[in-house]
């Protein structure tokens, strides 16, 4: 009988030990995927976050993106041309062909990206690791970066604003776009964008590290013809597209 | 015996007018309070149209400034007579004007409580940063050069001075130009032909700034313009609306012979609704050939007409910059050459904007502070042009 019950208490401690492990396991293999920079540390530039999007996979009439966006986000979701839309879908038609398709728009994070360049203040900048972003606290609302931005990315907060999210500072006017949710990508985590569209079982949008060889974007960029938007202008974006 | 009347109540009338000036700056005031209370919301200003009118009325004055100095780099570096004598009221005026222009584009800032960041924290890659310093070095110099000219003991100075003046207008109407030159994704500014098109542009509505003050300032004082002087000016002004109206056809021209850019200027200057009709009868008919007319025309040209040629080429410098500037953003941006786009942002769609009344105050405000410094400064500083060998009693008009 008591070996019988130490049989069984080694087993469920064992068993609990390995279901532990496998719960643990992905989240600890994502974080190793993901860098997660310990807190405190700079952001470095041996990373380079980028995203590469899969047009024929991107279903015409989703907008799970763009709805994960503003909940995470704490944005209205309204779309006047006064409310801001860090991500939204465009339906493109071939002119010459007919063919119809969409996918998601948004800051495309360029390496020379021309907003940081006409900022007056410095407000616009890329971080190390490649992400564009607005510091708040120095935008006076000029609006020369919404001029300047190629893909129409970026929203200028038009009205006061209430129920803000902590993690993502915003204020009335000053000048916002896609951090590239980088508050959760500094905890380890992807884009609120690309995590909505696996759940929706579309996988259009892999997020990764464009400067890591192993990591899965890489992978693919290397075997597939990705294209950027407006490639001719030079800004060599961290945002690709494939099937377009 | 009106005029007599006229002199006795002097001082009444030009604190009637500083009364005027003051309430139409407290309008703007109310205008730029309402903005900064709720936000741009309450503007027609939006994420497809973020300049709106007040930048028509901010860049108005800031390239009408340098250009109304114009007047006295022509006496000064060219050393023109007639001009000498008016380079004093110039540099007030380019004063007066780029106060104007800068209180407007300041205060219609998202956060114009943060714009001491902008000195704090400079970007050199920015043109907007460059001319922060271009304006500052605008009225330090100007204000020096009025001083060179003003205080007997420094006249020597004028001329280098006024050469420095000269260089620096140019390089400052040049960031003007470059502000839109730089933006190589939109269609309608991305051209290396702004900053001179804006210089040349700035000539001709800052000439015709100064022949409308000096105008009002002649009839004030009771005196008359010598008509040789009147018809240089009103030559020269000429001169440069024909001139605009060439750098403005061959910047279109240029456009249209660029097949990505056709669909651009068709929307411009013919399929755009208010845009076209404002270029062509605001700019090119009310703004440019009328103003010729009045200039050129045999029996015109006379004081009147000039004030009205004046008038009308300030009139088609609003139209022209409305066009440009929010005409150039209602025009969706090339982002998929090939494809037809739509998008619940704007792609693909021609944006709207009707300006509101508080932007427009603010706009209106900006030209009455232009309008106050004009005023008081030059009451103050005695800076009407006299010419050496005016016999004229009246006017020719």
């Amino acid at each position: 009988m008591s070996e019988t019950n130490l049989d069984r208490r080694d087993f469920l401690t064992k068993s609990s030990i390995g279901l532990a492990g496998l719960a643990i396991a992905p989240g600890m293999l994502l974080f190793d995927m993901a860098h997660a920079r310990p807190l405190g540390e700079a952001a470095s530039n041996k990373v380079r976050w980028g995203m590469l999007i899969d047009n024929n996979k991107c279903e015409t009439g989703c907008n799970d993106c763009v709805t994960a966006c503003n909940t995470e986000n704490g944005l209205s979701g309204g779309t006047k041309p006064t409310d801001s839309q860090w991500i939204r879908k465009v339906q493109l038609k071939d002119t010459f062909t007919g063919r119809v398709s969409s996918l998601p728009m948004m800051c495309q994070h360029c390496e020379n990206p021309p907003c940081v360049d006409v900022c007056p203040t410095q407000a616009s900048f890329k971080r190390a690791d490649g992400i564009v972003l607005v510091d708040k606290h120095i935008c006076i609302g000029c609006r020369y970066c919404v001029m300047a931005c190629p893909y129409q990315a970026r929203s200028f907060v038009h009205e006061v604003l209430h129920d803000q999210k902590p993690e993502v500072p915003r204020g009335k006017g000053t000048v916002e776009s896609c951090t590239l949710c980088v508050h959760r990508i500094d905890k380890g985590d992807t884009t609120a964008c690309a995590e909505a569209c696996t759940k929706a079982g579309h996988k259009a949008i892999l997020f990764g590290d464009l400067n890591d060889p192993e990591s899965e974007i890489s992978k693919r960029i290397r075997t597939v013809t990705s294209t950027q938007i407006r490639a001719d202008l030079g800004l060599n974006t961290g945002v690709r597209y494939e099937g377009i | 015996m009106a005029s007599s009347a006229f002199s006795r109540n002097e001082s009444r009338y030009f604190y009637a007018l500083v009364a005027l000036g003051l309430f139409v700056v407290l309008l703007g005031y109310l205008g730029m309070h309402a903005m900064e209370e709720h936000g741009h919301i309450i503007t027609g200003m939006n994420n497809q149209i973020v300049w709106g009118i007040p930048h028509v009325f901010a860049i108005f004055m800031i390239v009408a400034a340098s250009g109304v100095l114009n007047i006295g780099s022509i006496g000064t570096v060219f050393g023109k007579v007639p001009y000498k004598a008016r380079a004093p009221m110039s540099g007030l005026l380019a004063i007066a004007l780029l106060s104007g222009g800068l209180a407007v584009l300041m205060l219609d800032l998202g956060r114009p409580d943060r714009i001491i960041v902008a000195a704090t924290y400079f970007n050199p890659t920015s043109v907007f940063a460059w001319n922060i310093f271009l304006y500052s070095g605008f009225f330090t110099l100007a204000a020096i050069y009025i001083w060179t000219m003003m205080e007997k003991r420094i006249n020597p100075w004028s001329k280098p001075v006024g050469f420095l003046m000269f260089a620096w207008r140019v390089l400052l109407t040049s960031g003007t130009g470059l502000i839109f030159a730089f933006l190589v994704v939109r269609q309608a500014y991305a051209s290396a032909l702004l900053p001179p098109m804006f210089i040349v542009l700035s000539f001709a509505w800052g000439l015709a700034v100064f022949l409308i003050v000096q105008s009002a300032m002649y009839t004030w004082n009771g005196r008359g313009l010598d008509p040789a002087i009147l018809k240089r000016m009103k030559n020269l002004l000429g001169v440069f609306i024909i001139s605009s109206l060439y750098l403005v056809a061959t910047y279109h021209l240029t456009n249209l012979y660029f097949a990505k850019q056709t669909g651009f200027e068709h929307f411009i200057l013919r399929d755009g609704g208010i845009y076209p009709t404002i270029f062509w009868a605001g700019y090119v008919l009310l703004g440019s050939l009328l103003p010729l007319a009045l200039i050129y025309f045999p029996g015109m040209g006379n004081t009147k007409a000039v004030v009205s040629a004046s008038l009308l080429v300030i009139l088609g410098s609003f139209a022209l910059l409305y066009v440009f500037i929010i005409g150039g953003q209602a025009y969706p941006l090339s982002i998929f050459p090939g494809y037809e786009v739509s998008s619940s942002f704007g792609d693909g769609q021609i944006g709207k904007y009707i300006p509101s009344l508080p932007e427009i105050l603010l706009g209106f405000g900006g030209l009455a502070i232009a309008f106050l410094i004009t005023i008081v400064s030059t009451r103050v500083l005695k800076s009407l042009p006299l010419d050496v060998a005016v016999v004229t009693p009246k006017n020719d008009a």
